[in-house]
């Protein structure tokens, strides 16, 4: 094969081609795009509402669209439109800020018990495994019924459960490239543990890893909304989609806006980031669809 | 093969064990106890003594461990914090529900989700493939509580053909769930079906271009013959385990949906014993549910183990 | 038999639509012309489309490809105008194909009895009864033993040579006219292959069917072919007899290729051939071979040859075939660069053991000692400095165990070893000094799995000269430029990826990062295995120079004895992870060969239609090698008895340092084996 013309093989190099490469699908063009608007909407959205999102209005509860409150009323007779657009910031910054953290850790970790193998890393799995079969709902709700919901609470505990499954994704990886000869070139030549770690390793598991956050970010908006749903999740008044749609589900039957506004907004939010990730798994040579929730 | 299955399932046993150890610690150091969640303002004193004293919370840990575990090994979860009933009778008839609303999106979804998934693999980057692949990212990515909302509004609210919300009592037996339990499985199915085909679609085409098949066809096997007797039993493989992952992750995505519909299963009654820090109950249901879930994976593994003759035959060569 | 083909190819153009939208060719303008009970052999290097050659004859496409212009017919059905149904029945039918990798051509979940019968059922016309009888009766016709209990065995609990003989009784199942290979014996041992070939050969011979052989391997084309037809880049360039093609050739490329086979009377390295072949879609107007020719002129250059009779008679695509006799095509290269014997042994093993298996838990808890022997055992070997041993042996023998432990990748179990005369080196790379490190390195057999991916040649290269030398900055980068030059690749290649270097590039550069780090001692894994001839001629020629210039030790691992012939001042041979014989190269390629070294040199195939290989032993691949006793016991074909079950072998050396383990006295091993031969 020629590919010898191609000149830039810096990082920028290959992130940008493989940005291009995603952009090029439809799905990537799509999800990115719908990640890009929900990302400056929660920056520039406290700038354009129109409404205060606190300001109830007892003589306007629960009025259908109109000119001026573009997606109505809710029970409260606060403007929804405003609600909806502001509903996000507090999930992305939560989830933006652990998201990372928990990528970072579980890979780390993950990492060095896929290099390391033998029997402490059979042992480690078994604590991994443990922890995977509690449903992350009891794990978070325990958690936030003692400590509360503020984000100090939130970021750290979806940080640190969300990190959990990394660990298994980045040493699963991790052994696929251990067993390559590389590895066992670095190792002859005597380089330590942390520089294989890494220089050799580091590089070829980092693609797993980026499609992983990709996918454990739009999990955490998952977690994170349907905790607000449920009641454990962000206070009010503060906007939130999941909280919003809880609220509006008692009128839904002769007041449907309230929960149309934030059920678009939320699954617009998620898809885009799952079409993303899938355009990026594809662009780096991923098989996502082998995996499933956990 | 003997010999894998029993290290399969000592594993197994020790992940339980494990978890068990975890939940316990897990509560231990949580700031508070039992007593002081059920006393709550009155928790001072004397009366915290005399609570601690009746629910032997003053032995070391390790000694409260071990009967726990021993008990919970018999069946006896022991008593709720604040009911002061047994666990074990709560828990059954809410396990029981969940489990049925489990089952039935199982029945529903699993063949569902192969079938698609093969129609997906084999007419690959066709209208049929490209509507079903992007359907399943949908399904599978938009939160329970809001696809539960929306098909509330359209089939209950606007359409008004199905019940939306879930009015049963725990203790009723199964049939009396339907159709109340109809929309719920519809969720649960959804989300599952979407994961369960994207594994099998995207394993159908691998074995569809493998060196096997290609060989079959140029020895003349049809079509439909080399589809059913030499590649979907390889590509249904790693099916099972997907479908394992699968239902440990609809003991979770449970919760929600049983809040959502109101129905009296194992996940609301979770969330209540939550909600009121009652936390034996709470440990108890921890435990059923990490069980289950070790459970179907190693259900899941040794089928795979029987399934494959790889792992099957003993006699293997590189 | 009537003379119409069976085959035929006219004009047939196969090609793909390119990332930029334009249609690459893959296959350009194939004739090919098979008659009933022909065979024809189908040569070319990695790439050439001999295979997309074989499965067009089929009517088959891989994904992605397409037929632009011209026919494929198979007894005057044209392949890629039937329906699918009528494919169905000539497929596997009349004409038949084996794969390169039977393992992964062969379904995993369906027992081989099942795919057999299902075969017969869709092609024979025997009675469903008869099904099973006949099917044991194929598996005869193949020669494998007991097939009763094959047929109950599912393909991955067979070895490499019995699927390649399962596949071929399936294809014999539906009675073929005529039979396509696609490098049917690629990958499998020496002694496999040569029994595999002699099957195949008596087979055509008994059916009278027609074969297309589609090989790299002249050897083995040499062996079964009447007719040979050499591919490059996607075009027929010359076609002949196969004693025109291999003796004779009138094509500078057919040349060049004969010229790059090491071959085992002859002790030269081989001739390189520079350059690579054109990407499908790149070889301009001109002759695609243009870039690489020694003839190449102007008209060559804008101007594409056409396939027509050369001097001989035989269809050539040159426009200087006259000239090509003035090419050399024996292996002109140099004379290996020997030792200056006598020296200090650099490295010296002793005893060495070495065991995968560790000790179960319980086992340990017991005290139990493991009674398995070990994989490589009783290994005791000094090597001179500037000498070059070979090492070699069929698969599983434990060649790169030992090159791993030396490295200090795998901790022996048992021996010691020495370097450069020191104290005995660490058991592990954990435990040894940087300077141990250094002065030894490791060359591995794959150049895409040796190579981090994601590196570029730069930080590869930089890695060892950071971390021995501690250079930075300029120093660093004119260092990496400089070592670069003497594995003749230039500086414009720092930037690059592995994935954007040819394979023999990309194995260059493996051994640069190894020479690097300035080492006394390299170990070479299989260095060229993964390589075509003409590139691997030049891996050799390279590694030939760097220790005629440094005077460096080589560890040289190959199961190609040919090769290892042609770079070794030693050889070492190894059955079962148990030393058989070592001695000068010159000695151990001669008699007398301890009786497992004759059977692989029996078994060698050379690109010479006037030679056969000897076969004496058979080839049944062993899982373990035996408790005690000669580790040949169980093939040796001149095993004297319960003697070779029981005691080990003595070591029987020679002046010369000739050395084999054997219970028959040296001499009546020679007089034997004079007598045979
Ligand atoms: N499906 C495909 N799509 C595009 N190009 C292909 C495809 N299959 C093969 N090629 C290209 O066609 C050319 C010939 O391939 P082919 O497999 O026939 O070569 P070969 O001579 O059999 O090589 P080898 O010795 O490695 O088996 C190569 O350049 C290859 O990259
Ligand atoms: S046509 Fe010219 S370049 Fe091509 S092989 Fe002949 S002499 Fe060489
Ligand atoms: S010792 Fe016996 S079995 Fe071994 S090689 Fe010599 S004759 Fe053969
Ligand atoms: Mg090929």
């Amino acid at each position: 094969m020629s590919l010898a013309s191609i000149p830039q093989n810096s990082r920028l190099g290959r992130t940008l081609s493989v940005l291009r490469d995603v952009m090029s699908r439809p799905s990537g063009a799509v999800g990115l795009c719908l990640v890009v608007f929900h990302l400056i909407l929660a920056v520039i959205s406290p700038y354009i509402a129109p409404f205060d999102y606190r300001t109830m209005n007892a003589a306007m509860m629960l009025t259908g669209p109109d000119g001026v409150h573009f997606l109505g009323t809710d029970h409260l007779g606060r403007d929804v439109f405003s609600r909806t657009i502001q509903g996000g910031r507090e999930a992305i910054l939560v989830t933006g800020i652990a998201t990372p953290i928990a990528v970072a850790w579980g890979g780390l970790v993950g990492i060095f018990f896929g290099l390391i193998g033998g029997r402490v890393d059979e042992v480690m799995m078994r604590f991994v495994d443990a922890f995977l079969s509690l449903p992350w709902i009891l794990k978070m709700l325990v958690l936030i019924v003692t400590f509360g919901t503020g984000i100090e609470v939130l970021i750290p505990t979806l940080a640190f459960f969300y990190g959990i499954p990394v660990i298994r994704i980045a040493r699963a990886a991790t052994h696929d490239v251990v067993a390559r000869d590389f590895v066992a070139a670095a190792r002859a030549r005597g380089h330590s543990r942390m520089t294989i770690m890494r220089k050799e390793l580091l590089p070829n598991v980092l693609d797993a890893l980026m499609v992983e956050g990709a996918m454990r970010w739009s999990w955490m908006l998952l977690a994170f909304s349907s905790l607000s749903f449920l009641g454990f999740g962000v206070s009010p008044p503060t906007p939130d989609w999941g909280l919003m749609i809880a609220d509006a589900r008692g009128f839904m039957s002769f007041a449907p806006w309230g929960v149309l506004g934030p059920v678009i907004a939320l699954s617009t939010l998620i898809i885009g980031i799952n079409l993303t990730a899938d355009a990026l798994a594809k662009a780096l040579g991923i098989d996502r669809a082998q995996k499933a929730p956990v | 093969m003997l010999q894998m299955f029993l290290r399969r399932l000592f594993l197994g046993a020790i992940t339980v064990a494990i978890v068990s150890m975890i939940i316990f610690a897990g509560v231990e150091i949580l700031p508070g106890d039992a007593c002081t969640a059920f006393l709550e303002r009155e928790a001072q004193g004397r009366v915290l003594e005399n609570c601690r004293e009746e629910l032997d919370l003053n032995r070391p840990a390790v000694v409260r461990y071990l009967d726990w575990a021993s008990d919970a090994l018999r069946g006896d979860l022991g008593v709720s914090a604040n009911g002061q009933r047994s666990i074990a009778e709560m828990v059954g008839a809410r396990l029981q529900n969940s489990l049925l609303l489990a089952a039935c999106a199982l029945i529903v979804g699993v063949p569902t989700a192969i079938f698609l998934g093969v129609v997906s693999g084999l007419w690959r980057d066709r209208p049929v493939d490209l509507i079903l692949s992007t359907g399943a990212i949908f399904a599978m990515t938009i939160p329970e509580f809001v696809s539960a909302t929306v098909l509330i509004l359209v089939f209950s609210v606007w359409l008004g053909w199905l019940p939306g919300i879930v009015l049963t009592s725990a203790n009723a037996p199964a049939s009396e769930f339907f159709p109340e339990i109809i929309l719920p499985v519809v969720v649960l199915a959804m989300v599952m079906t979407a994961h369960i085909l994207r594994t099998v679609r995207s394993s159908v085409i691998e074995v569809m271009n493998s060196d096997y098949v290609q060989m079959a066809t140029l020895k003349g096997v049809p079509y439909w013959r080399i589809v059913f007797r030499h590649a979907l039993p390889n590509a249904l493989l790693p099916a099972i385990n997907v479908v394992a992952l699968t239902i440990a992750w609809l003991l979770g995505g449970v919760v929600v949906i049983e809040v959502v519909f109101n129905y009296p299963g194992l996940g609301r009654m979770m969330i209540d014993a939550i909600s009121d820090r009652d936390l034996p109950v709470v440990q108890a249901i921890a435990l059923i549910v990490a069980t289950v879930y070790v459970g179907v994976n190693l259900t899941a593994d040794l089928l795979t183990m029987v399934a494959n003759p790889r792992l099957r035959t003993l006699y293997t060569r590189k | 038999m009537t003379d119409t083909p069976v085959i035929q190819l006219s004009d047939l153009s196969i090609g793909f639509t390119g990332r930029a939208g334009y249609t690459l060719p893959v296959l350009r303008n194939i004739d090919l012309t098979v008659r009933p009970g022909e065979s024809i052999g189908l040569v070319g290097e990695s790439g050439s489309g001999k295979s997309t050659v074989a499965l067009a004859a089929m009517g088959y496409l891989k994904r992605g490809l397409r037929v632009l212009n011209g026919r494929a017919t198979f007894e005057g059905h044209d392949m890629f105008a039937l329906n699918r149904k009528e494919l169905e029945s000539l497929r596997g039918g009349h004409l038949a194909l084996i794969p390169q990798n039977s393992g992964q051509s062969l379904t995993p979940t369906l027992r081989i009895g099942a795919q057999l019968t299902e075969a017969l059922r869709l092609h024979s016309r025997l009675d469903p009864s008869q099904f099973s009888a006949r099917v044991l009766e194929l598996l005869g016709q193949v020669r494998l033993p007991d097939p009763q209990a094959i047929t109950r065995r599912y393909p991955h609990e067979l070895s490499g040579g019995q699927q390649q003989r399962v596949a071929i009784a399936m294809a014999l199942a539906g009675e073929p006219r005529a039979l396509l290979l696609d490098e049917p014996t690629t990958g499998l041992d020496v002694t496999t292959q040569a029994h595999i070939l002699e099957l195949l050969r008596d087979l055509a011979r008994e059916t009278g069917m027609a074969m297309v052989y589609v090989s790299h391997d002249l050897g083995a084309i040499a062996r079964v072919c009447d007719r040979v037809v050499v591919m490059y880049a996607g075009e027929v360039v010359m076609e002949g007899s196969a004693r025109q093609v291999l003796t004779a050739p009138t094509h500078p490329y057919a040349r060049g290729l004969l010229a790059s086979i090491p071959k085992l009377s002859d002790p030269h390295l081989p001739m390189a051939l520079g350059g690579r072949p054109p990407a499908p879609g790149g070889a301009g107007d001109g002759c695609a071979f243009v870039d690489r020719c020694a003839l190449a002129s102007d008209l060559c250059r804008t101007s594409r040859p056409m396939l027509a009779p050369g001097p001989g008679g035989a269809p050539v695509r040159c426009h200087h075939a006259d000239r090509a006799d003035t090419l050399p095509m024996t292996s002109t290269g140099d004379h290996a660069a020997r030792a200056e014997v006598g020296t200090a042994p650099v490295l010296s093993l002793q005893d060495l053991e070495i065991r995968y298996s560790k000790p179960g838990i319980l086992d340990r808890l017991r005290g139990l000692q493991d009674t398995r022997p070990a994989t490589v055992d009783d290994i005791t070997i000094t090597i001179a400095k500037g000498e070059t041993l070979g090492l070699v042996g069929e698969s599983g023998s434990g060649k790169s165990t030992i090159l791993k432990t030396i490295a200090g990748l795998l901790p022996p179990a048992g021996g010691e070893i020495r370097f450069d005369g020191d104290a005995p080196l660490p058991r592990s790379v954990e435990q040894r000094g940087p300077d141990h490190l250094r002065r030894i390195q490791l060359i591995f057999q794959n150049p895409d799995d040796s190579l981090n991916p994601r590196h570029t040649i730069a930080e590869i290269l930089e890695q060892p000269l950071k971390l021995y030398f501690g250079l930075s900055g300029t120093a660093l980068q004119d260092r990496c430029v400089e070592i670069l030059e003497r594995v003749r690749l230039g500086g414009h290649y720092l930037d690059r990826l592995p994935s954007q270097l040819s394979g023999g590039e990309k194995q260059r550069v493996a051994v640069a990062r190894a020479f690097a780090a300035n080492p006394d001692l390299v170990l070479c894994d299989e260095v060229t295995s993964a390589l075509d001839v003409s590139v691997q001629a030049a891996v050799l020629e390279l590694l030939n120079d760097l220790k005629a210039a440094q005077g460096t030790t080589y560890v040289f691992v190959s199961h190609d004895l040919a090769v290892v012939r042609a770079l070794s001042d030693r050889v070492a041979v190894l059955y079962q992870g148990r030393l058989c014989e070592i001695g000068p190269s010159a000695e151990v390629y001669a008699l007398p060969s301890h009786p497992y070294t004759e059977v692989l040199l029996g078994a060698v195939l050379e690109p010479d239609p006037d030679t056969a290989p000897k076969l004496t032993a058979d080839d049944v691949i062993e899982l373990s090698p035996p408790a005690k006793g000669c580790p040949f016991q169980r093939r040796c074909p001149r095993k004297i008895g319960a003697k070779c079950d029981t005691d080990t072998p003595p070591w029987q050396t020679r002046d010369d340092g000739h050395a084999i383990r054997c219970h028959i006295p040296l001499d009546d091993l020679h007089r034997q084996q004079q007598a045979d031969s």
